[in-house]
């Protein structure tokens, strides 16, 4: 009974990965970098949530949405500022710039809110599921967690398929020149990659902070570097390939700590990773890519 | 061109982690920035500080004559009393200025009053440092502090060079008194340890226990080793003992489920109030209702921002001081705090205070004054030190004595929560 608990929170811890990680696989695959500062995009969420909901005592769906705006609002903000001017620079410029807005947001969250750790409220209000005579409980957030996962795969992957601006973004991904001769507005394209993918952060940080209720600056920054590892776990730049990677991730990690060693589990975690990366090194689901030299 | 793909995504993993290092740590990872950012000036104040050694009894010397017109004691404090660990500082800050404010209006010590300076560190080593030569740039003679304990194994090195007292109210590792110039007022980590279980087997609080503790703490660890030691000799079955790091210090689930199924009915976390917020969070989602039982660091998650007390009903704690304790010192003191800041003082307060009344204690033995350098005071009292008794508000009643080594020896004292506040436990 005690594997099917340790399952069903690995599921969950999973889902939040996995929705974190999406973030990571649209800019990477529309925009092809890595946006080192999601993880503290989800960070800035989860305050304006505390900061409304808990300090203000909005109604949490209305916090809920509000933190989504505030994400959109930053995660284009930060792409007009400090990413697009580097569009044509090397990879590496951009990927020192991403580590460095990280940390402008850590820094600014501790000056606006300080260092203390916050008591989060969990917006998730749903009971616990009891079953066979209570031993196995799943928690309301765990639920939730998972659904919003879910949800939120399934209607990307409708946007994509179904819409224009989805058509845009496969386009860009495919050859951004040849987009452009096409008449599709690349840097519109990828802003809207942007806001998509930070008010996605918006919704784990929220889902992330109610299962693991402590709030600081550094909220976002362990989970973010998980999620990533989720990302490439899955094959970086497919959306399926974020589920699949941030619910195994999220499953062996849970797993490890409980059967092998609750201060190896990070080791574990990384060890498979890299098993993964060799025998597959565009992930579990990643395309294969080919380059011209 | 696979391999060069495969070797970019390790490299990017590899910096990611990196950056894990430099941000996921918490609290810690607030300081490690700052040291970064710092690393420059930081490496300016060292020197300095190597160049203040260097003069070594001569700056001493220089402070004692600055006091020299002499009609103040002056006694330095230092502590977190801003970021993470502010609450620790601020109380210790608090308690040691109303004892001060206490003696000042007696009479002061032989007829001296006291000049108190406290200083913030921000809980961070670096900064500790600085804030000691700041205050040895004011004159000062003796040393209250520092609260928590990494900044204070930095602060005692120097103090060490420098031959300056000190006396920390609340910094709990051995490593803080390894020099014969520091003593504690609270217990030493190891001593925590066996306190615990010597006190979970007397009272026969339980035969299972869990532990859940942080491998990546010196002083969660430090308690834990000792503790487990402590426990098996007094029969005291381990059910589960797992460990969490700073790094994945968010989810206790598994590590709860495991002292579940090991049937334990107490569960030992010797670790900061931050995380055993959430452990309890945690283990209440999961329907788990064991004896808690902390130690120091989960004085103050009463106070934990937006945390629901509710949750802590119960909570034993062992802790040198209960607020509601009916003693009348312990009363007044109570009293005093809560009219100036409007607050009931945690141990830390206590500490402080005791810590001030300690130092008087020891100068009226030494027959210190204020005209003698701080280097000559800390000969003077570091022996005074082993030689006198004390009965404060962290010893449970009992006389609290020092030996040369720097340690306290005093009872200890288990309170648990009720009704939202803290109540000396049976």
């Amino acid at each position: 009974m005690s594997f099917l608990t340790y399952l069903i929170n690995g599921i969950s811890l999973g889902s939040v990965y996995a929705i974190i990680a999406l973030g990571y696989t649209m800019v990477y695959g529309i925009a092809k970098m890595l946006n080192f500062a999601h993880g503290d995009v989800i960070m800035i969420g989860c305050y304006a949530v505390f900061m409304t909901m808990s300090m203000q005592s909005w109604p949490p769906l209305v916090s809920l949405i509000f933190a989504v705006v505030v994400c959109t609002a930053l995660g284009v903000i930060i792409e007009k500022i400090a990413y697009k001017p580097l569009r044509r620079a090397t990879p590496l410029a951009v990927l020192i710039t991403a580590i460095g807005v990280s940390y402008f947001l850590q820094n600014s969250a501790l000056l606006l809110f300080g260092a203390d750790t916050k008591s989060f409220t969990s917006v998730v209000t749903l009971a616990p599921i009891k079953l066979a005579g209570g031993d196995l409980i799943i928690p309301g957030t765990a639920i939730v967690t998972v659904l919003a996962c879910v949800v939120i795969m399934i209607g990307l992957t409708l946007f994509i398929k179904k819409t224009k601006a989805g058509q845009a973004m496969l386009a860009v991904s495919e050859d951004k020149d040849a987009a452009q001769l096409m008449g599709i507005n690349i840097n519109g394209t990828i802003s809207l990659t942007f806001a998509i993918g930070s008010g996605l952060a918006a919704i784990a940080g929220v889902l992330l902070c109610s299962a693991y209720p402590s709030l600081s600056p550094y909220t976002g920054s362990m989970p973010g570097i998980k999620a990533f590892t989720a990302a490439v776990f899955g094959g970086i730049g497919s959306i399926p390939g974020a589920l699949l990677g941030g619910v195994l991730l999220g499953v062996i990690e849970i797993l490890s700590k409980a059967y092998i060693s609750s201060q190896l589990a990070d080791a574990i975690v990384f060890a498979v990773l890299i098993v993964v990366l060799l025998v597959k090194p565009t992930g579990i689901l990643g395309k294969k890519i080919s380059e011209k030299v | 061109m696979k391999k060069r793909i495969v070797s970019m995504f390790l490299a990017l993993a590899l910096t990611a982690s990196l950056a894990a290092c430099g941000g996921g740590n918490g609290n810690e990872g607030a300081s490690n920035g700052n040291q970064g950012s710092e690393a420059g000036a930081a490496g300016n104040d060292g020197s300095d500080a190597g160049s203040d050694a260097a003069d070594g009894a001569g700056e001493a010397d220089g402070a004692g004559s600055s006091a020299g017109s002499g009609e103040a004691f002056k006694i330095g404090g230092i502590g977190p009393t801003t970021g993470g660990a502010a609450l620790y500082g601020l109380a210790a800050q608090r308690g040691g200025q109303i004892a001060v404010d206490e003696i000042n209006a007696a009479g002061g010590i032989n007829g001296y009053q006291i000049e108190y300076n406290f200083q913030d560190d921000e809980h961070d080593a670096q900064k500790s440092v600085n804030a000691y030569n700041s205050l040895k740039d004011w004159g000062m003679q003796l040393l209250m502090g520092t609260v928590t304990t990494t900044p204070c194994v930095a602060v005692a090195a120097e103090t060490a060079e420098d031959n300056m007292f000190l006396l920390t109210p609340s910094a709990s590792s051995t490593d803080v008194i390894e020099e014969d110039n520091a003593f504690q007022v609270c217990f030493t980590d190891p001593n925590q340890g066996v306190a615990s279980a010597e006190y979970i087997a007397e009272k026969k609080l339980a035969t299972k226990v869990a532990i859940i503790y942080d491998s990546s703490d010196v002083y969660s660890s430090g308690i834990h080793d000792s503790f487990k030691r402590e426990a098996e000799t007094r029969g005291l079955e381990i059910v589960s003992d797992e460990a969490f790091t700073a790094d994945s210090k968010t989810d206790f689930t598994t590590q709860l489920q495991k002292a579940k199924d090991g049937g334990a009915e107490l569960v030992f976390l010797p670790f900061y109030y931050q995380e055993a917020a959430l452990v309890l969070t945690q283990a209440d989602a999961m329907g788990y209702d064991p004896i808690f039982f902390g130690v120091d660091g989960m004085d103050g998650i009463l106070g934990a921002k937006n945390f629901n007390t509710e949750l802590a009903e119960g909570v034993m704690l062992l802790t040198p001081f209960a607020a509601d304790s009916q003693d009348e010192a312990t009363k007044a003191f109570v009293e005093k705090y809560q009219a100036e800041y409007g607050e009931i003082p945690i141990q830390f307060a206590a500490d402080a205070y005791d810590a001030i009344y300690i130092m008087k204690a020891a100068i009226e033995k030494a027959g210190a004054t204020p005209d003698m350098s701080a280097s000559d005071i800390c000969d003077a009292i570091k022996t005074a030190m082993t030689e006198i008794s004390y009965n404060g508000l962290t010893g449970a009643g009992s006389e609290m004595t020092w030996d040369a080594s720097g340690a306290v020896s005093k009872a200890p004292m288990a309170v648990v929560i009720k009704d939202g506040a803290y109540v000396a436990a049976e």
